[in-house]
């Protein structure tokens, strides 16, 4: 008898929790939706978790704060504008499930992409599809093969991405003097593009390429690899490397040392605040590539430095755990929608090739400065900025946040310093 | 009935067709592919790890097999989707064939390292293997209008599919009802009672004179090749491909834990636990805009097999022999 | 060839480094996995774990990650004596095998590292102490500089002080006997008189415990985020295999040459081959000798 029982509670409890995690996650649905009455829906998906997590929460925030900004404004159409999003889990599988619930079944109005590359293409087949404008989140060259003409895309790496990524860290080094170059990059797809256009780059430039490897993402240790290429004696060591990675080099940096007179490029993560902080004067010496810092120049965009401003104050009132300072995406992801809302308001309705037209004729004013598309949806021209870290005392995170640390080497417009040899600038 | 069950599994196949005749809202498509990827997976898996008691820890190796024949495939001959489900679950079987034979003394948890090591082996190797992408991964765009034996497959107006992931969808649930239904056959064949004697113990097994060694080269090909096929489609689906993706771990987690969740020692265990888990993932990742959907399964993950350590079928089983006693 | 040499000194010395950092990480596998037959999958994300607690530490106290791996160890045995107490009510009382767990453990996986994202967020982390980045160079005449970074030194010198404590307790103690009786003859400990669930339950805990000064060494060596553990967890069990289940002294020699395999191979051949070759090792080790290295029993299990 008791046996039955509790099967039966067994059987209860099965049933009951299945039912509570349905019930469960659909009244979460319900709140988030269902608010004012007929608001413009802006649907994406977004790394909130998994390995780009750090950079699409970033994005998110930044993209609620232009939701914000566009509603006080009075919204799009005279309507008022609703993110609706979810978490992509930096896996690509989620994504086409995603952007068809947005379209189906959430019914939004727009769409805009998730954050990198490979998550950018699995949605590229349902835009296309359904002939919609898709604005690109640093999307790699995603529309090379597909050539949709409603595609646009806000990483600032001129039409040829891979190429234009590293064209001034090249035209910067090239005062060095230097005739050899080691290339290092990761095994994976952002970095393998960068460490493409760097060997075009390096070749134009008529360097030799004495040193050209790719590390594991399980790589623990990186002194091996520096080591290996300091053999070869280059004078310059271009590295396309994600956040691991970078920290792992620049602490082999630190340990084994260079005489290669510059040494960065493509590395990506020394951009976010926590590795800046936690490798703090680890970097001085370092060049490479960036999209937004906290030097004087570039307060010439409109409202890019109350944006940050107001990113940081918000991340702080809320204790949020997303970068604390933002410079990396947060104005391009603020720009990407800025874009899409200003075509839609400019072009009076929600029609997709009219907008498309819009965007593809306009030369945009926004937070990144002026915006201009060209081929296959990228940017006209490259505005892949190149900083050197100087000058950095201690692990503190709040002089990355003043200029200084992370000076503007190119482009020239907007330089606010002299690139030094890498062993120069160590102690 | 002697065909009852061929019967229901033609009347599914037929079923598949017609929802994708009727059902006008794409977003289910997507879902059931995913979902029925799972159920091919865990399926595959159960033939050697429920059965066999031989844990493959390396599913995603073969998935990946299956999708990087694929690509080759649409590089090299540009091929329709079918021939590659084909080649991709030829090569994942002579894959898992090897395995087999690699593997053969290797018993447990031994087995379940080596098809990991196995695995990382051949993400490392595609990750070089420029003419597929290599590390940078490659885009694939899917046919405009691709035909299969004279008809016209993928059409807005004149096709037999009005749209691609109709025509994906489809092939896969074909898949999958074909998997379970090669799964039941196994089952209730010689080669499933010799493997479950296998799992039990091999030396007895040996002894009472079962071909340990053959039926385990028939299971691991076969598992094998199962998950190629279901792998093969995964390039047109996402239409942008790299290692990281095809090897994704989550491929090899949610193999293991699927028949776990269901129950091993039935072909409808794989089943019951993809529909379940794979169900509760959509669910709760398009529904929950937070880091809280992953949570949500692990707490399924945890709760299910605490109160149905023996999977669902056989805690059912076990409900049904209390109750009549 | 002074060249050769110095890359092939170097390339030595921070494989050994690197391999005492690699057991350092394999160690309470050895023990939960290898001696006691639980398929821990959690194990490298309760690494994870300890290695925020000693961010969290070291950034808010300013306390030596180290001493703070030390400090979090008993928080890590109460967890892993609550966790084998599920585990044991839930599937070992009732005769399950151990792989039935797997399915737990992933669920564990999971929970551990959404916790983490909450908490912490998803962000890259480091530690600040004084031996990070810095090293110690050891000059042979004209051409050979063998630089010894001070954080591998650190990961190696604390790892094997940890492994050799623990194998000594193994060895020497009458209650590290009863916990390798376990592993091979239940019944004999019952008739001494032990409770062998009680001998589990505290191996187990002290398996798991590690992780508290595992996870301090892991963010010494390496940036981590709460994803890191799905990274390490077939190199952690690759290495517990190839030494052999059940050998401690097995796992470090395997992590030892997993860590020079991997350092001379991206010295001279290419670091993208790392893994490959390492998992080749296995594979061949397996293919030779199943039960690896230091293995009690052939084909065990």
């Amino acid at each position: 008898m008791t046996r039955i029982l509790a099967n039966r509670v067994r059987v209860w409890l099965l049933v009951g929790l299945f039912a509570a995690s349905v019930v469960l996650s659909g009244s979460i649905s319900t709140t988030a939706q269902a608010q004012d009455k007929d608001p413009i829906k802006i649907g994406f998906s977004m790394a909130l978790t998994g390995a780009l997590a750090g950079g699409g929460q970033q994005s998110l925030l930044a993209m609620q704060i232009w939701a914000e900004d566009i509603n006080k404004k009075g919204g799009l159409l005279g309507r008022q504008v609703e993110l609706v999003f979810y978490d992509d889990q930096t896996n690509p599988k989620n994504v086409p499930g995603i952007y068809s619930k947005l379209i189906d079944i959430d019914k939004v109005d727009l769409i805009v992409s998730g954050y990198g590359t490979n998550l950018i293409a699995p949605a590229m087949p349902i835009a296309i599809e359904r002939e919609m404008v898709f604005m690109g989140l640093f999307g790699m060259d995603n529309n090379s093969k597909w050539k949709y003409e409603k595609y646009f895309q806000i990483l600032p790496a001129g039409p040829d991405p891979a190429v234009g990524f590293s064209q001034y860290w090249f035209e910067a080094v090239a005062g060095l003097k230097p005739k050899t170059i080691a290339v290092i990059a990761a095994d994976a797809e952002f970095a393998q593009n960068l460490k493409k256009g760097a060997v075009t780059n390096a070749e134009k430039m008529g360097l030799e390429i004495v040193y050209e490897q790719n590390y594991n993402p399980k790589t623990a240790d990186f002194t091996p690899i520096l080591r290996a290429a300091n053999a070869k004696k280059p004078d310059v060591i271009y590295i396309a490397s994600y956040p691991n990675g970078s920290a792992g080099l620049v602490r082999a940096l630190a340990e084994v040392g260079t005489d290669a007179k510059a040494v960065g490029g493509g590395m990506v993560g020394l951009q976010f605040s926590g590795l800046m902080a936690g490798l703090g004067p680890m970097l001085n010496g370092i060049s490479n590539y960036d999209f937004f810092v906290p030097e004087p120049t570039m307060d010439l965009y409109p409202g890019a430095g109350d944006l940050i401003k107001r990113y940081q104050a918000k991340v702080k009132e809320d204790n949020l755990k997303v970068d604390a300072l933002g410079y990396y995406l947060v104005p391009w992801s603020y720009a990407y929608v800025d874009i899409l809302g200003q075509a839609v308001n400019a072009v009076g309705s929600l029609d997709q090739d009219a907008i498309a037209d819009y965007i593809r004729d306009t030369k945009f004013s926004t937070v990144v400065g002026d915006v201009k598309f060209g081929k296959n949806g990228e940017w006209d021209r490259s505005r892949t900025i190149v900083v050197q870290y100087q000058g950095i005392e201690n692990n503190d995170l709040e002089q990355f946040a003043k200029p200084g640390t992370r000076k503007i080497m190119l482009p020239a417009d907007i330089s606010t310093g002299e690139l030094q040899t890498f062993g120069a600038l160590r102690k | 009935m002697k065909y009852r069950f061929e019967i229901i599994c033609l009347l599914l196949i037929v079923g598949l067709f017609v929802l994708t005749q009727v059902v006008g809202n794409q977003f289910y498509f997507f879902i059931g592919f995913v979902i029925l990827q799972y159920m091919v997976m865990a399926t595959a898996w159960n033939i050697l790890g429920g059965y066999g008691g031989y844990v493959n820890f390396g599913s995603a190796g073969f998935l990946a097999t299956g999708a990087y024949t694929a690509v080759a495939l649409i590089n090299f001959l540009d091929v329709g989707l079918v021939e590659q489900m084909i080649a991709g679950g030829i090569f994942a079987g002579l894959l898992g064939f090897a395995t087999g034979y690699l593997t053969l003394r290797l018993r447990g948890v031994y087995f379940a390292i080596a098809t990991l090591a196995l695995a990382i082996i051949l993400e490392t190797i595609v990750a070089h293997w420029d003419y597929v992408g290599g590390a940078a991964g490659t885009s694939i765009l899917p046919k405009r209008k691709p035909e299969l034996l004279g008809e016209l497959i993928v059409d807005r107006k004149a096709g037999l599919f009005g749209n691609y992931k109709e025509f994906l969808f489809f092939l896969m649930g074909t898949v999958a009802i074909l998997s379970v239904w090669v799964a039941r056959y196994i089952e209730n064949s010689k080669l499933g009672r010799g493997l479950n004697a296998i799992k039990d113990s091999e030396e007895a097994a040996e002894c009472m004179g079962v071909p340990t060694l053959r039926l385990k080269l028939i299971a691991t090909t076969i598992s094998g090749a199962m998950m190629g096929v279901a792998g093969a489609p995964l390039a047109s689906y996402l239409t942008f491909i790299d290692p990281l993706s095809a090897f994704n771990l989550e491929y090899a987690i949610n193999a293991i834990a699927m028949p776990m969740i269901g129950g091993t020692v039935s072909w409808a265990g794989p089943v019951i636990g993809a529909l379940l888990l794979g169900t509760a993932q959509q669910v709760s990742s398009l529904w929950i805009q937070s880091e809280l959907n992953l949570l949500i399964v692990g707490v399924v993950l945890v709760v299910f097999v605490i109160i149905a350590p023996e999977g669902i079928i056989g805690w059912f089983r076990k409900s049904r022999q209390g109750s009549s006693r | 060839m002074a060249v050769f040499i110095d890359l092939l000194l170097n390339a030595l010395v921070i494989g050994i480094l690197l391999g005492g950092f690699y057991a350092a990480l394999a160690i309470g596998l050895s023990i939960t996995f290898g001696l006691l037959d639980v398929v821990n999958i959690a194990h490298p994300t309760m690494l994870v774990l300890g290695a925020f607690i000693a961010f969290l530490l070291n950034s808010t106290l300013g306390i030596d990650p180290i001493l703070a791996g030390v400090l979090s160890t008993p928080f890590f045995f109460i967890l892993g004596w609550l966790i084998y107490q599920v585990y044991y009510n839930v599937f070992e009382k009732s005769g399950a095998e151990s792989l039935r767990g797997l399915a737990f453990f992933f669920g564990l996986l999971f929970i551990i590292e959404v916790g983490l994202v909450i908490q912490f967020g998803v962000d890259h982390r480091l530690v600040e102490a004084p031996y990070i980045g810095e090293s110690w160079n050891i000059i042979i005449g004209q051409e050979i500089d063998v630089a010894i970074p001070f954080r591998l030194l650190v990961a190696f010198v604390v790892a094997a002080i940890a492994t050799l404590a623990i194998r000594a307790y193994l060895t020497r103690t009458f209650f590290g006997r009863a916990v390798r009786a376990v592993a091979q003859d239940m019944m004999a400990l019952r008739l001494m008189g032990v409770d062998p669930i009680r001998v589990k339950r505290i191996a187990f805990a002290l398996g798991v415990a590690t992780a508290g000064v595992g996870g301090a060494l892991m963010i010494i060596v390496l940036p981590i985020e709460p994803s890191l553990g799905r990274l390490y967890l077939g190199n952690v069990f690759a290495i517990v295999v190839l030494g052999g289940l059940g050998s401690i002294s097995g796992t470090l020699l395997a992590a030892v040459i997993i860590g020079v395999a991997e350092s001379i191979v991206a010295t001279f051949f290419g670091p993208s081959w790392g893994p490959a070759v390492s998992f080749g090792i296995l594979l061949a080790v397996l293919a030779f000798r199943p039960e690896g290295l230091f293995g009690k029993t052939a084909g065990a299990h």
